[in-house]
């Protein structure tokens, strides 16, 4: 029989983001569900950034601290090693505002972001602490220090987009607009974010990551859900870029920090840790996520060899 | 596809003549349609409506059962190409490739028996072994065999073998049950199809490339051979995808029945050069990189549409990681994950250390417990059955309410366990409080935090005030 492949009709394609000053960075731009080169055009590889945090964190696992520990004390060094590692892009998580943590002034925050902006040339993506009330107060001194810079703000949810918008707006900034494992609420919150005057072209959408074994399943199913609705079926609201906070929500778990003896059956640490960070990665790369946040550099190694192996079937 | 009864309907004499033991054609129809009745039933129904009824209410991918008397795997028979539109039917199934030349197959089995974990109240292993005639000889293939049954009979088998001898040796020697024949491709196609059909087995298929392997499905159909999975051996990991997603795709969407059947995927054969991760102080670092990126492959052909994938390794690390993403993936996207009702120790309570209660979302309770672990506060999780609904939905479904709560906590018998009687509730069910502490006699609630993010602090804060 004569075969021919069954395409689908793509309404759009997905806003391409570029930000950065010394040097530029681009990732989605996509006009087909995730990788299929076969029905449409990639003109951008997902991107990969290596989280570094502002102040030393203190809820690294043995297998991070291992590779973080003689840097993380001091972000612009934390960055350069990241750098040497082949980092593409940074991003800069203000943890230490948190009120749990340090509870850091906006102006203290502000100075770190400052000092490295001017210290490495890679773009950054400058993150809250994810404390709705006190990212509001946060974010905007950061947004507007950072003015010029070309970074990616966030994250915006439903409880402080109107500050945080209206800040990295008037800092030329793209954003993270983040919500809660709900196609509608993502659209919700895209819809009330351009209502500020916020260009849509430059908002990231963040559905709200989890790790593999832990709420996965809904994350992955999301992100489809949200790629079929912008690019199948017309809803031009939710035809953003994903960004998947993969780090942030792995090394939080039991897989990546108990050690073999603890639980002879999970076999050994490492391979278990990096691995667990990998393929939650890569998972999402699948359902749709263009931006990743990472933290394990052997992760992003593997993640990145994925990225190229996947590519490897782009027809230029 | 499903056929309704009235398009089944069309199809019948319409004379309600009464023989088919129904009193109109269009009663039997529906009852056709539901699968209660069969349509020979009927006797004025010719040969060709027969035969159009039975393709259109085969499934648009065909399934089949393989394995063993005590373990039987149905794979295939998949209807959606998105898992939230419908839950995934049968599960993945992980094998683990043995050679018939490996000196230690022993070794070998024994980690596929020993590779069983509990995760969320689910027993998750190594499914199947993948037998690989290496060898080329018919003996040392019917050795490898003996080996394996008389060590593990009831581990469902697939037999790699390409040379049709062999095949028909192997299949006349082992009694052990129902294995897939993996072998068929253009140039052995009629032999191979000869041993499925007389020993009633899947076929395995391969062939380059999605056109190739329709002519060989439509060739074996031909045959009478047509419980096949199918394999168009990708050379990347681009390539699998494509043609996973193009496979499953036709199936579906444009009913291609020469594609509407499982896909197997050799992970290891999809892994083309060498790379490096960080560099870590072992021997056998090639070995460990391969086997990481081994996981990765697989767990593409996991998320996109593979029935069977086999592994060249199975360390516990990988197993557990991939056991995990198949449990993940064929979740029922309308039933939420549930843990069982129970009362749980995070790190090692005892009668002074806090006890939290929350619902049996398996979500919620993955979350609640990761931040008492990051508290490093020992504790007592009391997890309630509310139908796998979190918090709020459970509070407003009446499923967690004061009573029941009160009720939990008495029959647990935890209060045997503890030295105190202080219960903390989720912040977001506050107004509980009174409600409960009315219920449940000399008992004092504390409101715990609305957000499992902000456990640690809360109880560091909590144990602060105790001492």
């Amino acid at each position: 029989m004569d075969f021919v492949i069954p395409k689908e009709t793509y309404t759009g394609s997905i806003p391409e983001i570029e930000f950065g000053k010394a040097k530029t960075v681009r990732f989605a731009g996509e006009s087909a569900l995730p990788m299929h080169f076969f029905e449409g055009a990639f003109p951008n590889k997902p991107l990969i950034a290596f989280e570094i945090q502002d102040a030393q964190p203190d809820d690294y696992p043995e297998e991070l601290s291992k590779v973080y520990s003689s840097v993380w004390d001091d972000p612009v060094r934390w960055a350069k090693f990241c750098a040497s590692l082949g980092a593409e892009a940074i991003a800069l998580r203000l943890m230490s505002s948190h009120p749990d943590s340090k509870d850091s002034k906006p102006n203290e925050v502000a100075d770190i972001v400052k000092k490295v902006l001017s210290e490495i040339e890679l773009p950054l993506i400058i993150l809250g602490s994810n404390h709705t009330e006190k990212d509001a107060e946060v974010l905007p001194v950061v947004a507007d220090a950072s003015r010029g810079y070309n970074c990616i703000i966030g994250k915006a949810q439903e409880g402080n987009y109107k500050t945080i918008a209206a800040s990295a707006m008037a800092g030329g900034h793209s954003l993270i607009a983040m919500s809660e494992l709900d196609v509608n609420l993502a659209k919700q919150l895209n819809i009330l974010i351009t209502q500020t005057g916020f260009p849509k072209e430059k908002i990231v959408i963040d559905p709200m990551c989890s790790a593999l074994g832990y709420g996965f399943e809904y994350t992955y199913s999301v992100m489809e859900r949200i790629r079929i609705a912008g690019l199948l079926q017309g809803d031009e609201m939710l035809r953003s870029p994903m960004v998947a906070d993969v780090g942030f929500y792995v090394w939080k778990t039991k897989e990546v920090q108990a050690t073999q003896s603890d639980i002879p059956e999970w076999g050994s640490l490492y391979e278990r840790a990096v691995i667990w960070e990998a393929t939650t990665a890569c998972s999402f790369l699948l359902s749709g996520a263009e931006l990743l946040i990472m933290r394990h550099p052997g992760a992003i190694k593997i993640t990145k060899k994925f990225i190229d192996d996947l590519y490897s079937e782009r027809t230029e | 596809m499903a056929i309704t009864g009235i398009e089944i309907f069309k199809l019948l004499p319409k004379t309600n003549c009464k023989k088919c033991g129904f009193p109109t054609c269009l009663a039997f129809a529906m009852k056709v349609a539901q699968g209660q009745a069969k349509i020979d039933d009927c006797p004025d129904v010719g040969e060709e409506v027969k035969a159009k009824l039975k393709e259109a209410s085969t499934p648009p991918i065909r399934g089949f059962e393989f394995g063993t008397d005590t373990e039987k795997i149905k794979i295939g028979e998949e209807t959606v190409l998105f898992r939230h539109e419908k839950k995934f039917n049968n599960p993945v199934v992980l094998a683990f490739e043995i050679k018939d030349t490996d000196e230690n197959i022993e070794d070998k089995i024994n980690q596929v028996i020993q590779s069983q974990i509990e995760r969320v109240g689910q027993i998750l292993k190594v499914d199947a072994v993948y037998l690989r005639n290496s060898s080329g000889s018919a003996e040392v293939f019917k050795n490898a065999i003996k080996t394996l049954a008389e060590k593990s009979p009831q581990i469902p088998l697939i037999f790699g073998i390409e040379n049709p001898e062999i095949a028909l040796s192997a299949c006349e020697y082992y009694r052990g049950g129902r294995p897939i024949l993996y072998g068929a491709k253009e140039e052995n196609l009629p032999e191979m199809a000869e041993i499925a059909e007389k020993f009633n087995i899947p076929l395995g298929v391969s062939a380059k490339g999605v056109e190739k392997i329709i002519s060989l499905t439509e060739s074996l159909k031909s045959k009478g051979v047509e419980d096949l999975i199918v394999n168009t051996e990708p050379s990347t990991a681009g390539k699998l995808l494509k043609d996973n997603t193009v496979i499953r795709r036709s199936a579906l969407k444009k009913g291609i029945k020469a594609l509407g059947y499982p896909i197997i995927t050799f992970a290891s054969s999809i892994i083309n050069d060498n790379y490096s991760v960080i560099p870590r102080s072992t021997s056998d670092e090639e070995s460990t990189e391969k086997s990481l990126y081994e996981t990765i492959i697989a767990s593409l052909a996991i998320l996109k549409y593979s029935s069977i994938v086999v592994l060249e390794s199975i360390p516990k690390w990988k197993n557990l990681v991939l056991f995990t993403l198949k449990q993940n993936i064929y979740s029922d996207p309308q039933v939420p994950m549930q843990v069982k009702q129970d009362i749980y120790k995070v790190g090692e309570p005892d009668e002074n250390s806090p006890i939290i209660i929350t619902t049996n979302f398996a979500l919620t309770y993955f979350l609640v417990r990761g931040e008492i672990e990051n508290s490093k506060v020992p504790a007592w999780l009391a997890i309630m059955d509310c139908d796998g609904l979190s918090v709020l939905t459970a509070w407003a479904a009446g499923k967690f309410s004061a009573s029941k709560i009160a009720q939990f906590i008495k029959e647990s018998g935890i209060e045997q366990k503890l030295a105190h009687r202080e219960l903390i509730i989720p912040g977001y069910v506050a107004m509980l409080k009174g409600a409960i502490e009315d219920k449940l006699s000399g008992w004092k609630v504390i409101v715990g935090t609305k957000e499992a993010s902000a456990i640690p602090a809360f109880l560091k804060s909590y144990m602060r005030s105790k001492n």
